[in-house]
């Protein structure tokens, strides 16, 4: 029985055609082909690509950078989290507003402000210069702009997840006599550890992916490639770049692959709730 | 007063919720009512707002205070933004305006569209596949933007066998390395925003609604005109914003699938990184002032359509 709130099948396999198209020609495709140019050259090729000392010391950087960066907004994205899920205090909607303006700004602005600062016509560029610091075109810059892009997702995913479970628990908790630390530790932590994951893995993803905040950041100083930059200078290359660029991509690929399950997995569980948009 | 001895010390984390009022002036009074119940407001906060400074607030006050100081090159106010007028209004920089934004744009319309068809068919329709296709939507959000880019340059580039060698060969059109390739790329990465800013909105469409105006003799199409899409509108709108904030400031995919030809197909990101190459720093300031404050226009518009979407949900 056709019911008066079912689409004509007409419509609905016209719909349900166009997803199929466009899921197929600009996700499908694009995965396929990373794996399929990856391995144009043969697997022997593909491999000595990863194992040459530009894709490890990439691979290498990207790693330090992500290392750095996660634990870091992890931690503010627990405080910011706490703060605005639990007290009352003036001010609250604009600074979640300010949290929030990385996902709003090109990522290559995340690179021009470190850049403005640190570079050497920068504000602390002389001052840096003379004392032998480097920020700019080095590890540290690149930390620093991944950090500020891949700024706002743990508070993100925490933020409505702490909201939802209510402040109820934590309150029965400190009645019972814990302290801070006890309170956080044996009650707020094992409900929150799935959206402290969830956050990590998103931010992750993106600090090992990021490509312009980093590539203004890093210059065109070798030993400052991360694994996106790699790619590009793989890509650049004439003689044989592409099939390397490619090999290098998969890994990256692959990150994603991990990536993706994790967050599907965790959302469909319904152990976090899951973010829209962003 | 023993009572009141065995009371911790006047510690901020300490539960005292009971508003001691003016018969009861012994407890250990911190200065003003106590409003917050659980520990560690002046700890988080403070982190917070350490953090938020230092990683994103005075950066972004840097880039301000850059585009109004002046340096030995410009050495007055006026020269300094002088400077910062000419390079923001060059036509070099008009042109990557134009591009940025025109095709933003353009990938944040179409995305709108195949968007509200894949989040329609997500919610109303069941078919084998859905849930790796509802899966795959998130692709673009973990796929690192280079790797993006990189893929979909081959995929429609005139050489890479797949779809860009059939366009070239049936229709002779050229994606990659065009302004369509920057098209492409920007569809890429907003398609994600229009269809999970859609679908829970969808789902919790009721359908007793629907039925009731099937019932007073609405037709299909005009159940979707009268009552379906205004209450989507929003977040269509929302969603088509968010694409359009995010391929405006698109850089990674961008660098693989276009030329950068100036005047032609460059970017205003890649011109803001050519300024900063050139150590024109006030220049790259400038750019990059433009776009932040396009941004926040972007913002405001979301925010606009969100309060008025509120406001009008609070009246029906």
């Amino acid at each position: 029985m056709r019911r008066a709130t079912n689409d004509p099948w007409q419509l609905r396999y016209l719909f349900i055609g166009t997803l199929f198209g466009f899921v197929l020609i600009f996700l499908v495709f694009p995965v396929v082909v990373i794996l399929v140019e990856a391995l144009r050259n043969g697997v022997g090729f593909y491999f000595s690509t990863l194992a040459s000392s530009h894709s490890l010391n990439a691979i290498r950087l990207t790693l330090l950078v992500a290392l750095a960066v996660v634990p870091l907004n992890t931690v503010f994205g627990v405080c910011a989290a706490w703060t605005v899920t639990h007290f009352k205090f003036r001010g609250k909607a604009l600074l979640i507003s300010l949290i929030e303006i990385p996902l709003w700004v090109s990522p290559v602005i995340g690179g021009l402000v470190f850049a403005l600062i640190f570079g050497r016509q920068g504000w602390l560029g002389s001052w840096l210069d003379a004392h032998n610091i480097q920020i700019m075109f080095a590890y540290p810059g690149i930390v620093l702009g991944t950090a500020f892009v891949t700024f706002p997702f743990v508070a993100r995913g925490l933020i409505p997840l702490m909201q939802a479970q209510g402040s109820m628990e934590e309150e029965a908790a400190l009645t019972l006599g814990a302290n801070g630390w006890q309170l956080f530790w044996r009650v707020t932590f094992p409900k929150i550890k799935w959206g402290i994951l969830y956050g990590m893995i998103l931010c992750n993803a993106r600090a090992m992916g990021e490509f312009g905040a980093v590539s203004v950041l890093a210059g065109s100083v070798d030993s400052n490639m991360t694994m996106p930059l790699q790619v590009e200078l793989y890509y650049q290359d004439l003689d044989q770049g592409l099939p390397r660029a490619f090999a290098l991509a998969s890994v990256l690929l692959v990150l994603a692959g991990i990536t993706l399950a994790i967050k599907i997995g965790l959302e469909w569980r319904r152990l976090v709730l899951a973010v829209r948009s962003h | 007063m023993s009572a009141i001895a065995s009371l911790p010390e006047a510690d901020a984390s300490v539960p005292v919720e009971i508003d001691p009022g003016p018969s009861a002036p012994i407890l250990p009074n911190t200065g003003r009512r106590q409003r917050h119940i659980l520990p560690g407001f002046r700890l988080t906060l403070g982190f917070t707002l350490f953090y938020l400074s230092a990683i994103v607030l005075l950066p972004l006050l840097a880039l301000l205070l850059k585009t109004v100081t002046p340096t030995t090159d410009y050495p007055s106010i006026a020269k300094v933004v002088g400077h910062v007028i000419d390079v923001a209004t060059d036509v070099r920089a008009l042109d990557s305006y134009r591009l940025s934004f025109g095709i933003a744009f353009a990938a944040a319309l179409l995305n709108g569209f195949f968007g509200f068809i894949a989040a329609w068919a997500l919610t109303r329709y069941r078919f084998p596949g859905r849930k790796i296709v509802d899966a795959l939507v998130d692709l673009p959000f973990a796929m690192p933007t280079a790797v993006a880019g990189l893929a979909l340059t081959q995929v429609f580039s005139i050489h890479g066998g797949y779809i860009g060698q059939v366009l070239y060969a049936w229709f002779g059109w050229r994606i990659a390395y065009t302004s369509w390739g920057i098209l492409i790329a920007m569809t890429f990465i907003g398609f994600p925003f229009v269809v999970r800013t859609l679908q829970p909105v969808m789902s919790d469409l009721a359908v007793e609604v629907e039925e009731a105006a099937a019932c007073l003799g609405a037709n299909r199409w005009q159940t979707f005109r009268r009552v379906i899409l205004p209450a989507v509108r929003p977040a269509l709108l929302t969603g088509v914003m968010l694409a359009f904030g995010r391929g405006v400031g698109e850089y990674g995919s961008v660098v693989f699938i276009s030329t950068m030809i100036p005047y032609s197909t460059e970017i205003t990101p890649q011109l803001i990184i050519i300024k900063l190459g050139e150590f024109d720093y006030v220049g790259a300031a400038g750019l990059g002032l433009v776009m932040l404050l396009m941004s926040f226009a972007i913002v405001a518009t979301v925010n606009l359509v969100q309060y008025l979407a509120a406001r009008r949900k609070g009246i029906a």
